[in-house]
């Protein structure tokens, strides 16, 4: 199963290695991971995608909190989360080459996943797009058609809904 | 006040109560070698031979006393060799202080003159590192990493220091009230459901049995062991790590469990219905095959690293805190058993496992040609009594040296459990005798393990420590060898050290007594000369080229699929 894992640190130097050197000395599995400072710089967050069974999870839990410079470790998928992640598209629209498609086709896409276009050339679009990583997969499906040049995703991040800390 | 680095690690290290360093030299480590060479009344420095060795020393050191043990080496190289003592201090939980000189702060990153990323390769073996860029923050790590390494689980922690920090001034404030760090709080007390839930499991079970490790040893906790123990009467395993916190000649102790522990204590822990894990953490040279381990047992598991409990093996009821004061924990409630039908019960399997002990799995027999490793052990068991302390390096010797030297009390062996680190006993002799020059200071080792070090002889001449030094010389790489004899069809795969060094006049050449023997009725007049002499020896015993420690269970076996021994 999918593990959302949040982990506030200490924004000091090596902090992210640490964490890094973790997973993959002892194979944990990392699907995605982001980290920036929060707060008043003093923290940071970082927030891990992991899969594995319940016993594999406790230990990453359990090793993650030993790390000294780790302040607080949540499992997000224990209980209701907010997840989101952004990615960056960047579609190839040339004008007089149809079998790359209409922009007007990929702009309706755009509109469909409450999309936004924050750049545009003649021959091509970056669309920006946010939500849970289910969305911005099926976002990319309907683009893929057009003729995707590069993209980026940022990963998911997550906060428990609710007051809980 | 204003002070340099170097001058202020000086001042961190006394206000730690420090008063020996191991350690070797180099440029980027001289502002520090200086500052210590000024204050060498109240810090005294040990010139080992090799890095490696230091690393050892401070080990051993921390080993015997409980305290951190303190190294101190320059960049590069001098780094890199203090990296298998680290691993080695890491997988045993051993509080060591490793201070690594570093090129100046403006060529870190620029591949400078022996500059190497210590923190990078020393972060997974070691339980904290830190690299000080700044010297207004190196008496706050100096203390942190005091605090990290003795605190919860044990460990050695790291501090890399540039040399232009050591030369720089600055505002020094000396340490008000105890380190806290909001990102480590170590979990010390049991929680009291928890131990009650301890205290009826324990009063029910029909067939207890303690297996108890190094941490209980790290936690200075055998008097609450032994009350416990006692209190119950309840049979106790020990592990490799764990020896001598329960004393080896009562009656309630049925030896080492795991790969070379002895039938009672296997079958004991196939057949009981409560094991009680205390500060250890089911390794696999423990358990054997996972799923057969202890099958018909509920488990309950006292560890100060919750990261320990149900790693391998899930438990029934984890306890997380430090072992001394959730013995106390428990003690305070246990009671000694009056119900009749109880007392009958632990009896009854007090019964079983003497007929197991009956077996008498240990058994040897020393003829009068060929000198047996095991009778050279157990002499000198007898004429020390069991009370001197123990280093040893790995292989058959240091398992036939946990079978055979009945330890009396803790902190009084020393061997490299998790690592198994070859060329770990005379380095760590040398800091146990540091730490205890009245006390009998023994390595057993290997004729090839004692090569990896055995420059270390400089050190012990160079401070006159009266180290003794037993190698069971038996021309082989044994414990390699008999893997290969059991599981290689004895294809002896670059095990056999056609060559080795006169060991008598290599001890000669550095100046200390050498002895040897291959003659059995010498054994033991050859161990009383080395013993009573006054300085360091070096005693050569020729035993048996092709022999096996029993019992044994293979790898991936269960406990009680062990081999027992021709004899048997
Ligand atoms: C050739 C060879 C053969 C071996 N064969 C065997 C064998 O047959 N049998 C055997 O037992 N071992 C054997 N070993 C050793 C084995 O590899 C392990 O090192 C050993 O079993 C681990 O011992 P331990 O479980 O006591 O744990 P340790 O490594 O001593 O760990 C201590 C545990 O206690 C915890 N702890 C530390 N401090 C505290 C505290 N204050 N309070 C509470 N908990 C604390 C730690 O978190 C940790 O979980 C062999 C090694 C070699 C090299
Ligand atoms: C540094 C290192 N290299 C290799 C090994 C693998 N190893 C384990 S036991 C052993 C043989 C040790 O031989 P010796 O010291 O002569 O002891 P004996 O087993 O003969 O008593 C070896 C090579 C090791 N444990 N450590």
């Amino acid at each position: 199963m999918r593990h959302i894992i949040s982990v506030l640190v200490e924004n000091e130097a090596g902090v992210l290695s640490r964490v890094a050197g973790l997973f993959s000395a002892r194979g944990f599995n990392v699907e995605s991971l982001t980290v920036a400072p929060v707060g008043t710089g003093e923290t940071s967050r970082i927030t891990l995608v992991t899969a594995g069974d319940g016993p594999i999870i406790e230990q990453i839990l359990k090793q993650l909190n030993k790390l000294v410079p780790v302040i607080q470790v949540t499992d997000l998928s224990d209980s209701p989360h907010v997840g989101r992640e952004l990615l960056l598209v960047k579609v190839l629209t040339e004008a007089g080459h149809p079998e790359r498609g209409g922009r007007q086709e990929v702009l309706n896409i755009v509109q469909i996943f409450q999309a936004r276009v924050v750049d545009a050339t003649p021959g091509s679009l970056i669309i920006e797009v946010t939500g849970s990583a289910d969305k911005l997969d099926a976002c990319l499906a309907l683009l893929e058609p057009y003729g995707v040049a590069d993209m980026v995703r940022t990963g998911q991040v997550a906060l428990a809904r609710g007051s809980r800390k | 006040m204003q002070l340099t680095g170097a001058e202020i690690v000086v001042r961190c290290l006394l206000e730690e109560g420090v008063r020996v360093v191991f350690g070797y030299p180099g440029g980027a480590a001289l502002y520090i070698y200086d500052e210590m060479h000024k204050q060498e009344e109240r810090l005294t420095h040990f010139l080992v031979r090799h890095e490696q060795g230091a690393l050892h020393a401070a080990d051993g050191y921390a080993r015997v006393t409980g305290e951190v043990g303190v190294a101190l080496v320059t960049s590069g190289p001098g780094a890199t060799n203090a990296v298998t003592g680290l691993a080695t201090a890491y997988m045993d939980s051993i509080p060591i202080l490793c201070i690594s000189a570093q090129v100046p702060v403006p060529l870190i990153g620029n591949d400078a003159f022996q500059e190497v990323d210590t923190v990078g390769i020393t972060r997974s073996c070691t339980k904290h590192n830190y690299l000080v860029r700044d010297v207004r923050d190196l008496a706050r790590v100096l203390r942190e990493a005091f605090y990290i390494a003795k605190s919860g689980r044990p460990g050695p922690v790291l501090v890399d220091i540039p040399k232009d920090v050591s030369n720089t001034l600055c505002e020094y404030t000396p340490p008000d009230g105890d380190v806290t760090i909001r990102s480590y709080r170590p979990t010390i007390k049991g929680h009291m459901r928890q131990i009650r839930r301890a205290v009826e499991m324990l009063q029910a079970a029909k067939r207890p049995l303690l297996y108890t490790g190094g941490g209980v040893v790290l936690a200075n906790a055998s008097k609450g062991l032994q009350q416990l123990t006692r209190t119950l009467n309840l049979p106790i395993t020990n592990t490799l790590m764990g020896l001598g916190s329960f004393p080896a000649t009562d009656g309630r102790f049925i030896g080492m469990l795991g790969m070379h522990g002895t039938y009672e204590a296997n079958m004991a822990v196939s057949h009981c219905d409560l094991l009680v894990a205390i500060g250890a953490r089911f390794d696999d040279r423990v358990t054997g095959k996972v799923a057969d381990f202890a099958t018909q047992a509920k488990i309950i598991h006292i560890d100060v690293d919750p990261t320990s409990i149900s790693k391998n093996v899930r438990v029934d009821l984890p306890i997380v805190g430090d072992v001394r004061a959730v013995l106390e924990q428990i003690n305070a409630l246990i009671q000694e058993e009056n119900c009749a039908e109880k007392q009958e019960d632990i009896l009854r399997w007090w019964e079983q496992i003497e007929a197991w002990r009956a077996k008498n799995c240990l058994h040897f027999t020393q003829d009068d040609r060929v000198i047996e490793s095991q009778y050279v052990i157990q002499t000198l068991c007898n004429l020390t009594r069991g009370q001197a302390i123990i280093s040893t390096d790995v292989g058959q010797h240091q398992m036939w040296a946990a079978q055979f030297y009945e330890f009396q009390y803790p902190r009084h062996w020393l061997t490299s459990g998790g690592l198994g680190t070859m060329g770990y006993g005379l380095p760590a002799a040398i800091g146990a005798q540091v730490a205890r020059p009245n006390k009998p200071v023994i390595v057993i080792t290997g004729d090839g393990s004692i090569q990896m070090n055995i420059q270390e002889l400089g050190t012990c001449l160079q401070y006159r420590l009266p180290v003794k030094i037993v190698i069971l010389n038996n021309g082989f790489l044994g414990m390699v060898r008999q893997w290969q004899e059991f599981f290689y069809n004895k294809r002896y795969a670059q095990t056999d050290l056609e060559i080795a060094p006169d060991f008598v006049k290599l001890a000669e050449a550095y100046g200390a007594l050498g002895l040897r023997t291959d003659r059995p009725d010498e054994v033991e007049s050859i161990l009383r000369q080395g013993l009573e002499h006054p300085g360091t020896v070096l005693m050569d015993f020729r035993v048996r080229r092709e022999a096996n420690v029993y019992p044994m269970v293979p790898a991936g076996k269960a406990l009680n699929e062990m081999l027992l021994g021709e004899l048997l």
